[in-house]
């Protein structure tokens, strides 16, 4: 077999055992993958929603508070999805299995992919699950079909880019609590992004850091796929960003990886 | 044949020298103990040998490989089992055995055969559908060498196989240890333990600070430190200053009326004092002969922390 099929078929091993993780302890993986996102749908909606609605005026378009943040809450997941693969990831390397995969005969980069793909899969399944309860609460989206595999197409795109770092944060993080840390850095950029309110609302510098981080396209285009709020460059704008953050994540996990190895 | 070869091994961690100019060679088919305190380098020449970090300087070759132009290769034939188990604490005990089958590339049916060969073999196979986290510190340590021979590999690195295991699970891992050897593997190990190393390894090499202070067989070694002597026992005073005289530089104890003879532990040695005692007609009430054990040469070796017993080179 060829150098790349071996890289394919020990990914593939790779990204079963990281399925098989999961499926291990199922209740955990779902808790774990659900529970920040449930909260801050609830705590969006039922708790602040009403003011916060309010306030920002829009209700105008006829759409209720919950059809404006749920694509923030879907990218929320995918944050949240992150955080766990950055500690899983810990985990594993604090474990001494990786550095036993590493004096194996292996293809180098399917330790990483395997658990990219394993991450990618079980954020796009608590997506769907997080969506269902969004719409259990009252999310009415607008989309037709092209538009829904458009708009999962551009959260895989983001989940995507978001894992990868997130494996650059697992690789860093010192513990596992640390992993979980540098990950906030993506929580934190979820607040101040249009996730919740219109960075038009906000004020000053935050205003303008709002307006051009790379949370607010993505939101944004989720936002007009789903719901038919006018895109704009925001399309154009998170994909690249996707694949801006996609590419330096990718090559600061293997620099990390390889760091310190024979080769 | 050499299976595992290094030149002038040398690497720092920022200001600290961690190996200063290691050079081995550990035939195949044998065990080769490396001894060392905690912090010698010991768990360094394994990380360096089993490509998990590059070295500084210097030239290594195991299984035939260069270490530093083919490193796959090395992987491929090498087998590494650490400290600290790595087995996959989520999956079960044969998953683990499975997982190593299909990164190894064998077959499905190939996998399982031998994943239920190495359970048996290691006592395992109560526990295969268990994970590690139900297992006790020896079958953990017995999982994690399972794991590594799943492969085949012709050298396999021990890296302080029986720390931390009780006495009954030590011997175990010991007799594992042996048969290994016996199929013609070749195996180097690390451990703190001289009897460790006495009991297993056919030349042992004493790591220090960074450098190979000593290196030889177990017996070699004994024989090369100073402290081995001959002591002989007599029946009153008369007969013990009549020895002390005809001997020359001996310790010489009135109250126990004993003579100690500096000696190499060689028969040779033994023989020429008995045979001027003999040829004095000297009367001794009894000899016995002292050889030095490894923790001797341990602590004379390693002296620059542990002067107390009076023996440095």
């Amino acid at each position: 077999m060829s150098t790349l099929s071996f890289a394919l078929r020990d990914s593939a091993t790779m990204l079963r055992r990281d399925v098989r993780h999961s499926l291990r302890n199922l209740p955990m993986t779902l808790i774990s993958g659900l529970l920040v996102p449930i909260i801050m749908l609830v705590l969006f909606v039922y708790v602040f929603g009403g003011a916060i609605g309010a306030g920002q005026g829009l209700m105008a378009h006829g759409g209720a508070y919950i059809d404006y943040i749920a694509p923030g809450i879907i990218i929320m997941t995918v944050i949240s999805g992150g955080a766990t693969t950055a500690i899983n990831l810990c985990m594993d390397m604090s474990e001494g299995i990786i550095a036993r995969f590493r004096t194996m005969a292996i293809s180098r980069a399917s330790v990483l992919t395997g658990q990219v793909l394993g991450s990618l899969i079980r954020t796009m399944i608590t997506i769907v699950l997080v969506i269902g309860v969004a719409l259990l609460m009252g999310f009415r989206p607008s989309a037709g079909p092209v538009a829904w595999i458009a708009a999962l197409g551009i959260i895989a795109l983001f989940a995507f880019a978001l894992t990868w770092m997130s494996v650059v944060f697992g690789l860093v993080g010192k513990t596992p609590a640390g992993a979980n840390s540098l990950s906030l850095i993506f929580q934190l950029l979820s607040f101040t992004s249009s996730a919740f309110v219109r960075p038009d609302s906000m004020s000053g510098v935050v205003r303008w850091f709002a307006s051009y981080q790379p949370f607010t396209p993505v939101i944004d285009t989720l936002r007009g796929l789903l719901l038919g709020t006018p895109i704009g460059n925001s399309a154009v704008l998170a994909v690249a960003w996707c694949a801006g953050l996609t590419l330096i994540g990718y090559l600061w996990a293997r620099a990390v990886y390889n760091r310190n190895s024979a080769r | 044949m050499i299976m595992i070869e290094t030149r002038g091994l040398r690497k720092s961690f920022g200001d600290h020298v961690v190996l200063d100019g290691i050079d081995l060679n550990v035939a195949a088919g044998t065990i080769f103990a490396l001894l060392g305190p905690n912090g010698a380098g010991k768990t360094t020449i394994v990380q360096i040998l089993s490509t998990l970090i590059g070295a500084d300087a210097g030239q290594a070759r195991v299984a035939g490989h260069n270490l530093a132009h083919e490193p796959d290769a090395v992987r491929a034939a090498i087998g590494v089992t650490g400290q600290f188990s790595a087995v996959d604490n989520l999956l079960t005990g044969e998953e683990n055995l499975l997982l190593m089958a299909d990164l190894h590339h064998l077959g499905r049916s190939e996998g399982k055969l031998r994943a239920a060969a190495l359970l048996d073999r290691f006592d395992l196979a109560g526990a295969a559908r268990k994970t590690p986290a139900t297992y006790s510190g020896g079958m953990r340590r017995r999982l994690d060498l399972a794991m590594t021979l799943v492969g085949d590999p012709r050298v396999i690195f021990l890296d302080e196989p029986t720390t931390g295991l009780d006495p009954r699970s030590r011997h175990t891992m010991w007799q594992i240890i042996r048969d290994l050897v016996a199929s013609g593997v070749t195996i180097l190990l690390t451990t703190q333990y001289l009897d460790e190393a006495d009991e297993l390894a056919d030349r042992i090499a004493v790591l220090d600070q960074g450098k190979l202070v000593a290196q030889g067989t177990p017996d070699e070694l004994k024989r090369r430190i100073p402290g081995g002597h001959i002591r002989l026992q007599f029946a009153d005073t008369s007969g013990l200053e009549a020895a002390a005289r005809t001997l020359g530089e001996v310790v010489r104890d009135d109250n126990e009326l004993t003579l100690q003879i500096p000696t190499d532990g060689s028969v040779r040695s033994l023989r020429a004092v008995l045979d001027r005692l003999d040829h004095e007609a000297l009367a001794v009430n009894g000899v016995s002969v002292h050889t030095p054990d490894l923790d001797d040469v341990f602590f004379a070796i390693t002296s620059h922390i542990d002067t107390q017993k009076g023996n440095g080179r």
